[in-house]
């Protein structure tokens, strides 16, 4: 295989300088503060291995350092944030230079936020890119984890990491929610408020929490504080803790890559962390941060000084959380009123309760059990480091859209209000289709993606078969007009025809010699049936032996003599959706 | 607007008691009231002006004598201030039926016609009269107290109006397909106006309950946030947390999806 | 059908899939599947075999490099030097502070142009063939394995864990319970548990000596004459106690997160309950305006249908009909507060809410 030190036409240029430089590495001794550190530590060997690691390319293989590196400016910029920012809720005369609000009762943590809006030099900016950077930082996890999940990057050995990432896509959005009520404005205020009535909605002990959380009656002057330690300390804590156990296994494991001519289950084709990645990854950290600080820049983000102080009273139409949390509000939205009912003298609020408390952690167990769940059915423990092409597993592509349908219902729910202003219909019936769609959305999701993808196996297969288009139109002798079909070269097709192909679970014995069920056979039954589900229609890669036959009713390789049985044949080589 | 217009108040009650209300307030003004014959003479044309306009674009849905139809609703008292602010916003005459007349930019009449229909209007019944200036000038920002007074039109436009009108007066969505409109841009007078009237979906806010001088100082909050230049850039139409969440999802992602397939092709 | 109908499943209970690539049958001298046709031969760029092209990439890159220090400079430039209150115009988006979007550009573009210089280096400059790093099972070796778990199993025993039970269950007993004080301490101590007070408003005469307590303006504070409320009027209502807690400045907001209520006239023939009608005065209703869903404010009211809407859910409240939801996520209509007038003609509150206001909870119906 080829190699960083194999010799360039280019490097011909620098052909006097080689032997130097060749003399040179030779005696290079590592001295220096390396060398010293070196000695107390014998890092070099972890480092020159870190070094040497390789990393597939891929642009979807990025999102997971968008997230990354916005993850890293935020913690950056909240730093700069902390210096003025004031985590208390004591009200006072505001007397700064915004001059809307002067002599406006405001809290401390207002005041302050709209000190660093307004009179601190440039902080506006910083908190203009920390808001930004966290809610791409949310988009790009939430990008991160569709990639992984469409290509099934979570299969064995990865299973573990998956779930560390479903972690932190639940704890980013809980810090992002900590972050967005600390400057008391009106919004946050009334997202604060809205989260009171979530946790009072809980039964036998949501007013105890309530008063818990809040330290007494709502508001009171603690949730601010207590919001601003778990926001600052415990929940960057926990993120920075996880997300450094998800790298080091991305590097233990090495990373995933996509298969193609050369790229096998047993190794990883791409370019050295030193020098290339160092550059790529270390590059494109600067890319992110400048691009969000460009947008920063130019487009205003949460302009608390308009909202005004948070005070109960008021309300602002188009009370909205960011939109990481946009489900949840959604769900509340869409639940209707007449799941509150009063049994033995108690309240139970199921109009509110599942769709605020437990929503979240149903939908990322859920999430967080996918592996195991696939793992369950295909009954696979081999390891797996290339990744499918979503087309090549039409259950799972399916599922994945049918679940990313549910949540844009919810989603889109949570901006009706928005939806009916701007599209003039009615809140009303954007809310009663959204709860119709809430049902049926996510199956017919499911059966459309699923479809699609057979069809794009099958157009796949086709390509193989009979070649791609070549544009150039034939001429018979008899009139009709036909197509040339070029053959594809072998690393062309490859792509095509390297998925290997699940078959369904079949149970062959439900009874044991004595004619009893067996109890190990209905769990197998399950699993059959869920066999079914994701691979009883299929469509299989092309084999040498088909192409062979297909390529002999074409005559030669190329087919460049297109003949009237091949309408015919087309269609017998077609059958490749198997029901079982 | 059939069953807009019924549920309003009772027609005949109204219309009776409006009509002993004209004959007793009418009579006593004309007898108590300082004569000056050309300027009665003048405002009685005004007023045969205003009905002859009336009759020829309002009464098809308002009824010939402003009593009301089934298609529009009554016009005894509700004064010459409605009459301007509904005409002069392009809001009536309405095009066609609808569950709320949207304000459009091309006015059909002077403002002198849409005087003299408002003097019509007025002449049937009491009804609150189209604002002094003296609170519709906007009070501007400089001095403590006008500062003071711009933040508290700002505690009064926080509590009555941001609740439907959005923090920034940018609209909001109400009930079944009917909205409450922005408010940037939108003159003075009419602000006042749409208060002390109520038009369509809005409730009324007399001068009983937000004082002139309240009304004048939410005005000025308003055109001080309107004119204030934007201390972070683009608004994204302050619509709150959905326009930057859409933002964020197409614009920021996108760009940095961009420069990521930048980074994974191979250079020429 | 394709030959997969040939190879016969797997006559177990367990495990009865065969992948294609498993049952490998031949036909003639093809195979079964094709093969992975390696790595495709190396495509040099235009910087591998131009030194023109090196040269150029090379002052590409430089120069990246040299307008990032350029607008690291304009930064620090316009830091000092652009005035806080001084602003541009920018046609589509309005008059714009000058110094937040000049510092944004400068401190974006400084940042970006190091990114895209690093990239376009690596992308050039950088070796790019493809290296090739094989893969080991991730699993351990069965005799590492049984080595890590011998470690374990020997330094248990040298420790006399399995000959000395009573230190295994002491030991045990005593780390679960350790952190029992921590988390008593924090439970027992994070608030007053006075959940009683979720049923309490400030409307209660009691707060104001057994008195009718009187209606005011929100935020003015000035009391509301029955005469004030013309037909088709919204007031947003604080009760009179409140201005005890604004003077003392103490839980101001507290009082207020539970004693905010809207004040409507409509036509009283259009008040369909009696309840309704008769905590009225002449079509004057007040309503708490504290959604009974999660408790935003139910503001918005709408004159011509007499809906009042809640900004944060969509529930809606029928005014007519004492408040009933007709749309939305709630389920309890608004509680009404019953008004009359007093001797000097101003809108008072004689008896308080005579329900829970706010969102459900728990223990609301005992």
């Amino acid at each position: 295989m080829s190699t960083i030190n194999e010799e360039r036409p280019a490097d011909a240029l620098r052909a006097h300088d080689a032997a130097a430089r060749r003399d040179h590495e030779e005696t290079r001794p590592l001295g220096g503060i390396a060398g010293w550190v070196d000695d107390r530590t014998g890092g070099t060997k972890g480092v020159s291995t870190l070094m040497k690691k390789v990393f597939p390319d891929h642009w979807s293989f990025m999102l997971g350092e968008i997230a990354m590196y916005s993850m890293i400016i935020c913690l950056l910029t909240g730093v700069f944030l902390t210096f003025w920012f004031i985590p208390s809720m004591t009200q006072s005369p505001y007397d700064g230079s915004y001059v809307p609000l002067q002599g406006v009762m405001v809290s401390d943590a207002y005041r302050s936020t709209l000190d660093i809006s307004f009179d601190i030099r440039g902080g506006l900016l910083i908190r203009q890119i920390h808001h930004w950077a966290a809610l791409i930082f949310v988009v790009a996890v939430f990008c991160h984890m569709a990639r992984v999940f469409f290509t099934g990057a979570f299969r064995k050995p990865r299973e573990i990491n998956w779930v560390f990432g479903t972690i932190l896509s639940l704890l980013a959005c809980i810090e992002g929610f900590a972050g967005y009520s600390l400057p008391d404005d009106l919004l946050s205020g009334t997202g604060i408020r809205a989260m009171n009535g979530f946790v009072q909605s809980i039964p036998v002990i949501g007013s105890y929490m309530a008063y818990f959380i809040f330290g007494g009656a709502f508001p009171g002057e603690l949730i601010i504080p207590r919001l601003y330690s778990l926001h600052i300390l415990l929940v960057p804590a926990a993120l920075v803790g996880l997300f450094t156990a998800h790298i080091l296994l991305v590097f233990l494991q090495k990373h995933t890559q996509y298969p193609g001519p050369g790229r096998t289950n047993n190794n990883v084709v791409g370019y050295p962390f030193m020098p290339v990645y160092i550059a790529k990854a270390g590059g494109f950290f600067f890319i992110v941060f400048g691009v969000i600080a460009l947008i920063s820049a130019v487009v205003s983000i949460n302009p608390i000084w308009g909202y005004g102080p948070y005070d109960p009273s008021p309300i602002t139409a188009g009370s909205q959380p960011d939109w990481y949390m946009g489900f949840a509000d959604g769900a509340l939205r869409l639940l209707p009123g007449f799941l509150e009912f009063v049994a033995f003298g108690f309240t139970f609020s199921m109009n509110i309760f599942p769709g605020s408390i437990l929503l979240l952690p149903i939908m990322w167990t859920i999430i967080g059990i996918y592996p195991f769940v696939e793992k369950w059915v295909t009954g696979d423990d081999r390891e797996h480091h290339l990744l499918d092409r979503p087309r090549n597993a039409p259950a799972r592509t399916g599922i994945g859209v049918a679940g990313i349908v549910l949540y844009s219902v919810l989603f889109f729910a949570a901006g009706n209000d928005l939806m009916a202003i701007k599209l003039h219909l009615s809140i009303n019936d954007i809310t009663n289709t959204l709860r119709v769609l809430f049902f049926i959305g996510p199956p017919i999701a499911y059966w459309i993606t699923k479809r699609i993808c057979l069809s794009m196996q099958q157009y796949d297969r086709d390509k193989v078969l009979h070649g791609r288009e070549t544009g150039t139109i034939w001429r018979h002798a008899n009139g009709e007009f036909e197509e040339i079909h070029a053959p594809l070269t072998p690393r062309e097709r490859w792509h095509l025809v390297q998925q290997e192909v699940q078959e369904p679970f079949v149970v062959t014995e439900t009874t044991d010699a004595h004619g009893v069920a067996n109890p190990v056979a209905r769990k197998d039954q399950w699993r059959a049936k869920l066999s079914h589900f994701y691979f009883k229609d299929r469509v299989d890669p092309v084999t040498p032996a088909e192409l062979e036959a297909a390529h002999h009713a074409h005559g030669p390789a190329l087919a460049t003599e297109p003949t009237e049985t091949e309408a015919a044949e087309t269609e017998a080589s077609e059958p490749a959706i198997e029901r079982h | 607007m059939k069953a807009l217009a019924a549920r309003r108040r009772h027609p005949a009650a109204i219309a009776l008691l409006i009509l002993v209300g004209l004959l007793v307030t009418g009579g006593a003004y004309s007898f108590a009231a300082p004569k000056d014959a050309n300027a009665s003479a003048a405002a009685a044309d005004t007023v045969a002006q205003g009905k002859t306009l009336f009759l020829a674009n309002c009464a098809s849905c308002h009824g010939t004598g402003a009593q009301g139809t089934n298609e529009g609703p009554s016009l005894y008292g509700v004064g010459a201030a409605a009459v301007d602010f509904q005409m002069s916003t392009g809001r009536m005459p309405m095009t066609s039926p609808n569950v709320q007349a949207p304000a459009q930019q091309d006015i059909k009449f002077t403002s002198d016609q849409i005087a003299a229909i408002a003097a019509f209007v007025a002449s049937l019944a009491p009804g609150p009269a189209v604002p002094d200036q003296q609170y519709t000038t906007v009070i501007e920002p400089g001095t403590q107290e006008n500062n003071e007074a711009i933040a508290r039109g700002g505690e009064i436009f926080r509590v009555n109006c941001a609740m439907c009108h959005n923090f920034a007066g940018a609209g909001g969505a109400l009930t079944r397909g009917k909205y409450a409109p922005p408010l940037q841009g939108i003159d003075p007078v009419h602000i006042y106006e749409a208060m002390v009237t109520g038009p369509q979906s809005m409730p009324v806010f007399s001068d009983t309950n937000i004082k002139p001088a309240s009304k004048q100082q939410l005005i000025s909050y308003l055109h001080a946030i309107e004119n204030r230049p934007e201390q972070g850039g683009m608004t994204l139409g302050n619509l709150g947390p959905v326009s930057e969440g859409l933002f964020a999802w197409t614009f920021g992602i996108g760009i940095l999806i961009g420069c990521a397939i930048w980074l994974g092709k191979k250079a020429a | 059908m394709t030959e997969h109908e040939n190879g016969a499943p797997a006559q177990s209970t367990d495990l009865a899939h065969a992948s294609s690539s498993g049952a490998l049958t031949t036909r003639g001298a093809l195979p079964e599947r094709f093969e992975n046709p390696g790595l495709p031969p190396h495509v040099y760029r235009a910087a591998d075999v131009e030194p023109q092209a090196a040269k150029h990439a090379e002052r590409q890159v430089a120069t990246l490099f040299a307008l990032s220090m350029v607008a690291t400079l304009v930064f620090l430039v316009t830091y000092f030097a652009i005035p806080e209150e001084s602003t541009f115009f920018f046609p589509g988006v309005g008059t714009i502070n000058t110094l937040h979007v000049a510092l944004g550009l400068s401190m974006g573009f400084s940042l970006f142009l190091i990114g895209i210089g690093a990239v376009h280096w690596a992308k050039t400059l950088m070796p790019d063939h493809e290296i090739v790093e094989e893969r080991h099972l991730q699993r351990s070796t069965d005799e590492q394995r049984a080595s890590a778990v011998n470690v374990v199993v020997e330094g248990g025993r040298s420790a006399q864990l399995d000959r000395r039970p009573l230190l295994k269950y002491t030991l045990g007993g005593a780390l679960g319970l350790f952190a029992l004080p921590f988390a008593f301490q924090l439970v027992g101590s994070l608030g007053p548990v006075t959940v009683g007070e979720l049923k309490e408003t400030i409307w209660d005469p009691e707060e104001n000596d057994g008195k009718p307590i009187r209606l005011m303006r929100d935020p003015e504070m000035t009391p509301i004459k029955l005469s004030d409320v013309t037909q088709g009027s919204v007031f947003h209502v604080m009760p009179e106690t409140l201005q005890k807690y604004l003077d003392e400045g103490r839980h101001v907001l507290e009082a207020k997160a539970k004693a905010a209520v809207i004040l409507i006239r409509i036509d009283p023939d259009l008040i369909k309950v009696k309840k309704a009608k008769d905590w009225s005065v002449d079509g004057v209703v007040a309503y708490s305006k504290i959604c009974t869903h999660v408790g935003c404010a139910v503001g918005l009211y709408e004159q011509t249908t007499h809906h009042l809407l809640c900004p944060c859910h969509q529930s809606t409240f029928d005014l007519t009909h004492d408040c009933a939801v007709i749309f939305g996520p709630a389920k309890r209509p608004l509680p009404q507060l019953k008004i009359t007038v007093d001797d000097a003609g101003y809108l008072v509150a004689p008896e308080g809410f005579h329900e829970p206001v706010g969102p459900s909870f728990w223990e609301r119906a005992r």
